[in-house]
């Protein structure tokens, strides 16, 4: 049984200071012992009346959690994040487990008795976590989930072992989402003014400086070259602000007149020259259809002196003072151009040192890879000459494919066999014609080949012989007989006329049928003493299929019973096909030698 | 598809083609074969280029005797590459339709040096005018003389291989864009730039900028060989009269002449160097001989000049400078005067025009004159005549070469100074001289500036309708059309507008006058700074970006205008609720600047996370970007963007209009808004498939003088419901029009009308197609 041992303080409430004191806790409930014995913020809390856990932001002031119930709640205050996060994962882990098993109430006092080999397996508070809204987003899956392994047929390893794929789906999907950078112009610090003195003051969060790093590089080179060297953090921010304010009040001269004293001030002042060897290497990569730069150097009417200059359209701008005018435009488009690159960096955002260093690395591995990247031109004018096309014009071509997803698969397999039903009328050519990446020699091969095929079997050959559809139209129209059989034979049409609740249980059945028969076949054969076991508890459950299903077909009405039991019948089929296997294999194993010698 | 055009057969390179493309060639084809000039506004995202092209070029090959050669003309580089990219999918369409032995097939772009070079050590030059003076100092003909005597001299491989391989350095047939001459010369190690001009005499199709035609000292050495056959495009021309006007105007600064005086004296020190070289030193045979041939020059170049020639016969290609600024048939086919003849006398007459020019800048007034009395006070005051001004560029020309300049990027100042002196003598009507102490704006900052500005469009663009047998002016925005042939004073044998037509409303058209407040709008003087307006242009941007998806573009009245609101918009916090729905882009005066930030504007809208980019009417974006498909759903123009109407050129330039062509100040002022503003919003339709809004947000677009100068095509969407909108009005019609255009629908159009017509549909109607229209 796993014990937590911490220390912390008890609050009632987020605003007061909090009881300093240990918090133990065990898999069953949580205690809280103050330092000071005398006062009565004692706690002795059983897990089952905690309801859930929130916990406060890693970064933000403090390491908190809270453990809620239905009304108000528990709250812990940590020293550090590093023992909070120690509390919550165990929190969370414990809440999981009951959660599973209070789900499952009914049932609950088999899961306690019985053995489970593989339960006690170690999982992480994300993989628990991951599980449950598998487990709330489809239904049908809690049934199962419920049906097996709560009751002890299927264990938790068991049955999650299958559905490996659909855990990694979800658990990639969860980490590739990287939160990206924000809209709005964090960096565009505004000043506060108290109105009573002439103090400014400018607020920077570690977020604000990050954005600060990303859209000016010349800052971020200066805080390395600067920071802690030549001056401390807080100087190199205040020197900023400073510059900002300046810039803020659009004092180009005054500007102009500090940067001429103060040389690391200028750092700030002066145009990015980082940002505009950056715009020269990417003005080469960029789209010739809309490369303006281009027209400039093409011409005449740039020459100095030509043309009209003063005619109203083109406006002058006193070049004096320019160098140390940075115009609300650029800091929009600079802006904007981050966000799009939403370069994100895995560092917390806390120290502004690490912050630097890890936006310096990113941008050395973002260089590289652009100096590696060579078909970029191809990639260029394979896209002009696709935006130069007119799209209507054009007659439809081969459509980018996207791949399929299938939330219910009885849609598409049901639709699938009238195709799969047409295209082995097509002697099997259908399919293949499908892939369009053949090269000729390849079709001509294959053409050919059919050829060879019809000369050998005839065109004459019908697609199926009358004789056999007409046993098959008997065939189906003889149980029933009815009217609903005209024409169409799928299997969901006959679902559709079912009643509902038949219709849900027939597909729960199958269902369960199905997982209960995946398990059991992937456990042949038979090599260690658990699998031997684990057939066991399936056959026992494979047995308990054939009553059910002989009451439900029972249930039924005369109308539906003939098409229940057809429906039926596979499922006992399977069933019957499995128990026969499992009764063989046990024969085998008795008169012979047991392969492995396993008892 | 193929098919057949009165008597030629016609490759389109697309399986279908729209009823108006077919109307376009029908025109045009005609015009062809009248061997006259037309005049065709066609509404744009009809593919207006591809029909063109296709025509052009299916006529050249239907009459192999004697191709015409098409000479397409852009006004920007990047409608160049668009162009040649549409040639592209033309060209492999019509390999695969012709069997057998292909059409010998040429198309190619050409620009300047520094879009075409591909040595390095060129290339590192920052503009385009140090790329052309580095360039010459590798190529020009006397360094190339030295550099066979001294194997250590600079030369450039790439020329010097192109020279070699002589006139064996072709391209084989294809279309090259600019950046497959660079790989291509790349490759071969030929250079791109003098390969393109050589080329440009066997190209089928040439595609280069406006200027290499319109503009003499271009045209003088570009486009001097092109043949009289020739079919000559101007696509994009509605502003076609501002780039000829442009073509024949100097302005001359503090700056220039204070430059020209520096390069006069470097001169000076020249002659003098190789003057007094000769005289005094006798020493050393060897030495004596060799400057002697530098004296020698400079004699031999006063004996051509007695001779009557200017210019030094043949030139090798690496030599040529800009030509002469006049057009052809004003340059005058005489002797150089006796008394600039000698390259002393030369210089000091310049010295003087310098001293005269910085004299007139001292005013404190404006003053405004015409050439001939400028003339007759510069002859009064120093002594310079008509003739001497005339000959000025060619003399200059003509010394430089002697001297053997190569760093022609410092001599731009004294260049751009006998520039204005040859055209202030050559010319007397339709230009005049204008000098401002300062910018109207900024009176506080002195900036003096002496402008020769011309207002007859019709001169520069003269000389390419008689050289020429036909020329197309083509354009979205031609409204009204009959203005254009008076502006430029020639006679189209077909002028014709094309209207659009439509399977559903893809474009919508509003006005909106007034503001969520109810207030009207405007970007009149008065008002334009009146913080409720701004605000309610505010409001209605920000109610548009949070209801339209991906791209939104924004078109301002002038860059000032332009910086104050979205300043005034960053104060209010509107920026910031913009910004919470989409990414801001902005144009600045910084053309790298404004690339990258369009670049980064189409991956916004390619990625779904959606922008807005706020632009200037009038502007680089404006004239050639387009914002089709999900790169603009829609289109606000905030204001109605008319010139500065105080400036003194406008003002003289209406002048003169008013005398000449007998066209109202009001209408023409209103006319240029109009085109601009049209322009604008013309540029978020593609193709029939695409769809877009459009918001004229002023209150002045409800007025009916205004209105009725947009282009037919918008107007004919114009709702009378949509023609005073208040924002939330708009908003509404927004969803509604977005909601509409998000239901599938039928393309080819059904029941009588077809909007699309596949081959077969044009061998069924034939000629009735052309009346559709």
């Amino acid at each position: 049984m796993a014990v937590v041992n911490m220390r912390a303080k008890y609050k009632v409430n987020t605003k007061t200071p909090g009881v300093p004191g240990v918090l133990k806790m065990t898999d069953e409930k949580f205690t809280f012992n103050p330092n000071d014995p005398r006062t009565s913020a004692k706690l002795d809390v059983g897990f089952r009346s905690i309801k859930g856990h929130k916990f406060s932001k890693e970064g933000s002031k403090l390491a908190l959690l809270n453990l809620t119930l239905e009304e108000g709640g528990y709250i812990f205050e940590f020293d550090n994040f590093s023992d909070r996060n120690t509390c919550r994962d165990f929190v969370a882990k414990v809440l999981g487990k009951l959660q599973t098993v209070s789900s499952g109430k009914e049932d609950a006092k088999v899961v306690s008795e019985k053995p489970v080999p593989l339960f006690d397996e170690q999982l992480s508070t994300a993989e628990m976590e991951r599980r449950m809204k598998l487990l709330q987003e489809d239904s049908e899956l809690q049934k199962l989930h419920k049906q097996f392994v709560m009751s002890g047929v299927l264990t938790e390893a068991e049955f999650w072992a299958t559905r490996k794929k659909l855990l990694n789906s979800e658990a990639s999907r969860s980490s590739k989402q990287r939160v990206g950078f924000k809209s709005t112009m964090l960096a565009d610090v505004r000043p506060l003014t108290d109105g009573r003195t002439n103090k400014v003051t400018f607020s920077l969060t570690p977020e604000i400086i990050h954005q600060i790093f990303a859209e000016k590089p010349a800052v971020h080179q200066a805080f390395l070259k600067f920071v802690p060297n030549k001056m401390t953090e807080k100087n190199f921010w205040t020197k900023y602000c400073r510059a900002e304010y300046l810039h803020r009040t659009k004092n180009s001269l005054a500007a102009a007149a500090e940067a001429a004293e103060d040389e690391e001030l200028a750092v700030f002042l002066k145009h990015d020259d980082i940002l505009a060897s950056e715009a020269r290497r990417k003005i080469r990569r960029v789209d010739p259809t809309l490369d303006m730069a281009a027209d400039v150097g093409d011409d005449y009417l740039h020459l100095p002196d030509h043309g009209i200059l003063r005619d109203g359209i083109k406006e002058s701008n006193d070049a004096e003072h320019e160098h140390y005018k940075r115009t609300l435009s650029q800091d929009l488009n600079r802006h904007a151009a981050v966000v799009l690159e939403g370069r994100t960096l895995d560092v917390e955002l806390g120290d502004t040192r690490t912050v630097a260093e890890a936006l310096a690395r990113s941008k050395q591995g973002e260089l590289s890879a652009e100096a590696s990247d060579d078909n970029a031109s191809w990639r260029q004018s394979e896209r002009v000459s696709r935006m130069t096309e007119i799209e209507d014009l054009q007659g439809p071509r081969g459509l980018p494919i996207a791949s399929l997803c299938i939330k219910d698969p009885r849609d598409y397999f049901d639709s699938q066999q009238a195709n799969a039903l047409r295209a082995l009328g097509d002697a099997g050519g259908g399919p293949k014609a499908a892939n369009c990446d053949l090269s000729p020699e390849k079709a001509f091969e294959s053409l050919s080949q059919q050829i060879l095929k019809l000369k050998a079997v005839g065109l004459d050959d019908p697609i199926v012989k009358p004789e056999v559809s007409l046993k098959v139209m008997n065939t189906l129209a003889q149980p029933s007989g009815d009217k609903f059989f005209l024409g169409k034979d799928s299997q969901d049409e006959v679902l559709d006329r079912l009643p509902h609740g038949t219709r849900e249980e027939l597909l729960h059945h199958w269902k369960s049928i199905e997982e209960l028969l995946r398990h059991f076949w992937s456990s042949y054969p038979i090599t260690t003493a658990y699998l031997y076991a684990k057939v066991d508890r399936l056959k026992d459950a494979l047995s308990k299929t054939y009553p059910k299903l002989e009451a439900l077909r029972d249930s039924m009405q005369s109308d539906y019973r003939n098409q229940v039991g057809l429906l039926v019948r596979p499922m006992l089929q399977a069933v019957d096909a499995a128990l026969a296997h499992a009764e063989s294999e046990k024969r085998s194993t008795k008169t012979g030698a047991r392969p492995n010698g396993l008892s | 598809m193929k098919f057949q055009l009165e008597d030629i057969t016609v490759y389109f390179p697309y399986s279908h083609i729209y009823p108006e493309q077919y109307a376009y060639m029908l025109d045009m084809k005609r015009a062809l074969d009248a061997k006259g000039h037309c005049l065709l506004e066609m509404p744009t995202g009809t593919g207006k280029t591809i029909a063109l092209l296709s025509l052009i070029i299916s006529y050249a090959l239907s009459r192999p005797s004697s191709p015409p050669k098409l000479i397409y003309c852009t006004r920007t580089v990047h409608e160049m590459e668009k162009t040649l990219a549409e040639l592209k999918l033309l060209y492999s369409h019509i390999q695969t339709h012709i069997s057998g032995a292909s059409p010998q097939f040429l198309a190619l772009g050409l620009s300047s040096r520094k879009n075409l070079c591909v040595n390095p050590r060129v290339l590192s030059a920052e503009s385009r005018d140090s790329v052309d003076a580095s360039c010459r100092k590798l190529t020009a003909s006397w360094v190339r003389a030295l550099a066979a005597e001294n194997p250590n001299a600079l030369t450039c491989e790439f020329f010097e291989k192109y020279d070699k391989a002589g006139a064996g350095a072709m391209l084989p047939p294809g279309v090259y864009t600019l950046q497959d001459l660079r790989t291509f010369g790349k490759e071969k190690g030929w250079c791109p730039y003098y390969l393109a001009r050589h080329m440009i005499q066997y190209a089928n199709v040439v595609v280069y900028s406006y200027q290499y035609l319109l503009d003499p000292k271009v045209a003088g050495i570009i486009s001097k060989e092109m043949q009289r056959e020739s079919v000559v495009v101007f696509d994009e021309a509605h502003n076609i009269d501002n780039v000829c006007i442009e073509a024949l105007s100097v302005s001359v600064r503090q700056q220039t002449l204070e430059g020209a005086t520096r390069n006069l004296n470097k001169m000076t020190r020249e002659i003098e160097r190789l003057v007094v070289d000769t005289t005094r030193l006798t020493g050393s045979y060897h030495f004596q001989r060799f400057k002697a041939t530098d004296a020698g020059r400079l004699r031999a170049e006063y004996n051509r000049l007695v001779e009557g020639l200017a210019q030094r016969g043949n030139l090798p290609i690496s030599d040529t400078w800009l030509a002469n600024p006049a057009l052809p048939d004003d340059i005058l086919k005489e002797a150089v005067p006796g008394n600039i003849r000698r390259a002393e006398h030369f210089v000091s007459v310049l010295q003087r025009l310098v001293q005269y020019l910085k004299g007139r800048l001292q005013t404190e007034n404006v003053e405004t004159e015409s050439p001939v009395g400028f003339v007759a006070s510069l002859n009064s005051q120093v002594g310079i005549d008509q003739k001497m001004l005339k000959f000025c560029y060619d003399r200059l020309h003509s010394l430089m070469l002697t001297l053997e300049i190569t760093d022609t990027d410092e001599f731009l100042y004294i260049q751009t100074v006998c520039n204005f002196a040859t055209l202030v003598g050559t010319y007397t009507r339709g230009f005049s001289i204008i000098i401002e102490p300062f910018d109207e704006r900024m009176p506080h900052i002195p900036d003096p500036v002496l402008q020769l500005s011309c207002h007859d469009a019709s001169l520069a663009i003269q000389p390419v309708f008689q050289r020429f047998q036909s020329v197309v002016i083509t354009s979205g925005t031609l409204s009204p059309i009959d203005l254009y042939p008076r502006l430029l004073n020639f006679n189209p044998v077909i002028s014709r507008s094309f209207t659009m037509s439509l399977t559903r409303d893809c474009i919508c058209p509003m006005v909106l006058t007034r503001g969520s407040d109810q207030l009207p709008v405007s970007t009149k003087f008065d008002m334009r700074s009146d913080p409720g307006v701004v605000r309610n242009y505010g409001r209605l941007l920000l109610e548009m970006v949070a209801a339209v998806p991906d791209g939104i573009v924004c078109f301002f009245v002038s860059y000032s205008y332009m910086d104050g609101i979205v300043n005034s918009w960053n104060e209010m916090g509107i920026l910031q609720e913009v910004m919470q729905h989409k990414l801001v882009f902005i144009e600045t005066q910084d053309v790298v600047e404004t690339t990258l930030a369009l670049d980064n504007y189409r991956t916004a809208c390619d990625c779904g996370r959606g922008a807005v980019f706020f632009s200037v009417a009038r502007g680089k974006v404006a004239e050639g970007i387009d914002f089709d498909r999900h790169y603009g759903r829609l289109v606000i123009m905030f204001g109605v963007p008319f010139q500065y109407t105080l400036s003194r050129i406008l003002l003289a330039r209406l002048e003169y209009l008013r005398e000449t062509f007998q066209i109202k100040e009001g209408d023409f002022l209103t006319f240029d808004a109009l085109r601009q503003a049209a322009q604008c919003v013309g540029r978020v339709i593609r193709s029939k498939a695409d769809y877009g809004m459009m918001i004229f947000a002023d209150k002045r677009y409800s007025r009916h003088d205004k209105r009725s100068k947009l282009p037919g095509w918008i107007l004919s969407h114009l709702r009378e419901a949509h023609l005073n909108l208040s924002t939330d009005m708009a908003l509404h019609i927004a969803r509604d029009f977005l909601r509409k255009m998000a239901q599938p629908y039928d393309k080819a159009g059904n029941g009588g009308k077809k909007t699309l017509l596949s081959e077969d549909d044009l061998k069924r109607m034939g000629e009735s197609i052309a009346d559709m229209f």
